[in-house]
């Protein structure tokens, strides 16, 4: 093998779902530094394939490896961020920006010890990223719904991952409100970390991306440049600029960028 | 009449503060991952330890705690195993506990006496054996949840991202198992089984009405249950009641007794919440002349309104706009 080791490499990865093979013959290899949008419609099985990559689904078949490691051996979680797909992150008994955030420590901590400095300034500073530091001692369900995704980013970012894996984080998200994530996650991108989205639709995050895989039916129909570089100029986003992006209702559309390649999903013509 | 001259008074003390103690703190990981009434549900599966104890002339705490911590591995399990039926499968344990109990107490020729002590709990009839074994037991639940509690924080707030952290969720998720059956094994004797949810679940409701994090809330229902216990069985050493319905009672009235403030609380802070930013606003000034200045202590609400303070004026937001207001 030539060059550094991917971060990812999936070599005819089979999924099955209750023994239906619902993800086939996926190779898939992600270089550090990477931004990559993983689209495709419901049911295509993109999310599946992300759930496989962090170990969330067991593979049925082929050879997967994280940071050059078989997945069934990868032990160093720190090394990845995840940020679920999720409206809320409340739950049961109300839990501050804070405590969710420390979560993000756990990887690196040794169990029964105490969050020492470093991981206080890790948590801080992640909840400063997603600029929600006058928040961080409010109670998360009391949040509006993007602030509650910032959350989840801001826990992921805490462990300082080299990885990120983003499960679909513009669904259920007003249009200024992913511009607002584009914005977040903007800083991350140009630091050169390994990014690895799944998507819908692009929408504002287009500007971030370089490449784009799209899953059909369970298998990769496309891999390379993400579409028309003319999808980036038509966001009319000056005009939210300098303002809290926060639960205006401004719908994103999906005609913003054209179809791409080898693409039948619901926002085709 | 001093409680403490009697040695059965100090016994229960002893069980009912340890107790009070326990049950919250796991409880609050139950409400954490919205299980509620799993402490419900083991205390029925307990019902058949009680039986298998009396039955073979061991120690029915003991027996409880066996039965019950195997019902709680295997609830996670069902549990583990997919949403939908879990529900179904819990009850099928559920059910399956209390009528075994009821089935075995009589076989073991236990008079329905003997199965009410454990159902509505009994201060008279606690052993020193028992005692030292309750002490024991909720000491251990008690260390385990705290030192444990970002782990198990995890596990009950966001199961997936858990397991992503690189955290055992299954050896987790049966450890709050096991320490809400024994939990519910070591409050079986002062509150009783039917009752020993409600010890896991009200004082952490009562907490979180008033708190605003999840170690507070924790903490909060920690000391609600132990003040709820002592209380409890002290009442039921001067008046003749069962000491688990006044153990509860008690707790559900400090419930009730903070469900104003809660209410305070939330009021101040939908009203200090800020308004939605919005880019460009209108150009509306206040029609009538202003008479007086708004400010710190101006006595209307400054409410947080993108990048200004908006003031609310007999129903309208005030902002400042050069040498007058504007209607927001």
């Amino acid at each position: 093998m030539t060059g550094p080791t991917p971060v990812v490499e999936i070599r005819d990865g089979t999924i099955s779902l209750s023994g239906r093979p619902v993800l086939r013959g996926i190779d898939l290899s992600i270089r550090r530094g990477e931004v990559v949008a993983i689209l495709g419609s419901n049911g295509s099985g993109k999310t599946t394939l992300v759930r496989g990559l962090i170990g969330l689904l067991p593979w049925s078949r082929g050879e997967v490896r994280l940071f050059g490691r078989p997945l069934t051996r990868f032990r160093d979680w720190s090394r990845v961020g995840y940020v679920p797909q999720r409206t809320s992150a409340a739950s049961g008994v109300p839990s501050t920006v804070t405590e969710v955030v420390s979560s993000g420590r756990l990887s690196r901590r040794r169990t029964l010890r105490r969050l020492g400095p470093a991981d206080r300034t890790a948590v801080r500073s992640a909840i400063q990223a997603v600029g929600l530091d006058d928040r961080r001692h409010d109670v998360v369900g009391h949040l509006s719904g993007g602030q509650q995704q910032r959350v989840l980013i801001a826990r992921a970012l805490a462990g300082q991952p080299e990885l990120f894996v983003l499960d679909e984080p513009n669904a259920g998200v007003d249009y200024q409100n992913q511009v607002g994530l584009a914005e977040t996650l903007r800083p991350l991108v140009d630091a050169g970390s390994t990014v690895l989205f799944v998507l819908h639709e692009l929408g504002p995050l287009a500007k971030l991306i370089d490449r784009a895989v799209v899953i059909r039916d369970g298998r990769i129909a496309y891999d390379g440049p993400p579409p028309a570089q003319a999808g980036r100029d038509d966001h009319h986003d000056h005009h939210i600029e300098g303002s809290r992006p926060d639960r205006v209702p401004i719908q994103s559309s999906a005609l913003r960028t054209g179809p791409l390649p080898g693409w039948d999903g619901e926002w085709a013509p | 009449m001093n409680p403490f001259d009697y040695s059965f008074m100090v016994r229960a003390l002893l069980a009912a503060v340890f107790t009070g103690f326990a049950a919250p703190a796991v409880g609050t990981y139950l409400v954490q991952r919205r299980m509620a009434l799993m402490g419900d549900g083991i205390g029925h599966i307990a019902v058949t330890g009680v039986g298998l104890g009396l039955l073979t002339g061991q120690s029915p705490v003991w027996a409880a705690v066996v039965v019950t911590v195997l019902g709680a591995v295997l609830i996670e399990l069902v549990r583990e195993r997919g949403r939908t039926s879990g529900d179904v499968a819990l009850a099928l344990i559920f059910y399956g506990g209390i009528a075994g109990g009821v089935v075995v107490v009589g076989l073991a020729g236990g008079s329905a006496q003997t199965l009410e002590n454990y159902l509505f709990g009994s201060i008279t009839t606690v052993s020193v054996g028992d005692v030292w074994t309750v002490v024991g037991l909720a000491a251990a639940v008690i260390a385990v949840s705290v030192s444990f509690a970002p782990q198990f924080f995890a596990v009950c707030q966001d199961e997936e991202y858990a397991r992503v952290a690189g955290l055992n969720v299954r050896a987790y998720s049966i450890a709050i198992s096991v320490m809400a059956a024994v939990s519910v094994t070591v409050a079986m004797r002062t509150v009783g089984l039917l009752m020993v949810s409600a010890l896991m679940v009200v004082p952490v409701a009562t907490a979180q009405q008033v708190s605003r994090g999840f170690k507070a809330t924790m903490a909060i229902a920690m000391v609600v249950g132990a003040a709820a216990s002592i209380a409890g069985v002290l009442t039921s050493f001067y008046v003749n009641v069962s000491p688990g319905g006044t153990i509860v009672l008690l707790a559900l009235a400090v419930f009730v007794a903070t469900w104003p403030v809660a209410g305070l609380l939330r009021y101040r802070r939908e009203r200090r919440a800020p308004f939605e930013a919005v880019t460009r606003l209108p150009h509306l000034a206040v029609p009538e002349s202003h008479q007086h200045e708004h400010g710190a202590d101006c006595g209307h609400s400054a409410v947080p309104h993108g990048d200004h303070i908006d003031y609310v004026h007999e129903g309208h937001r005030h902002a400042v706009h050069g040498d007058h207001y504007d209607e927001h």
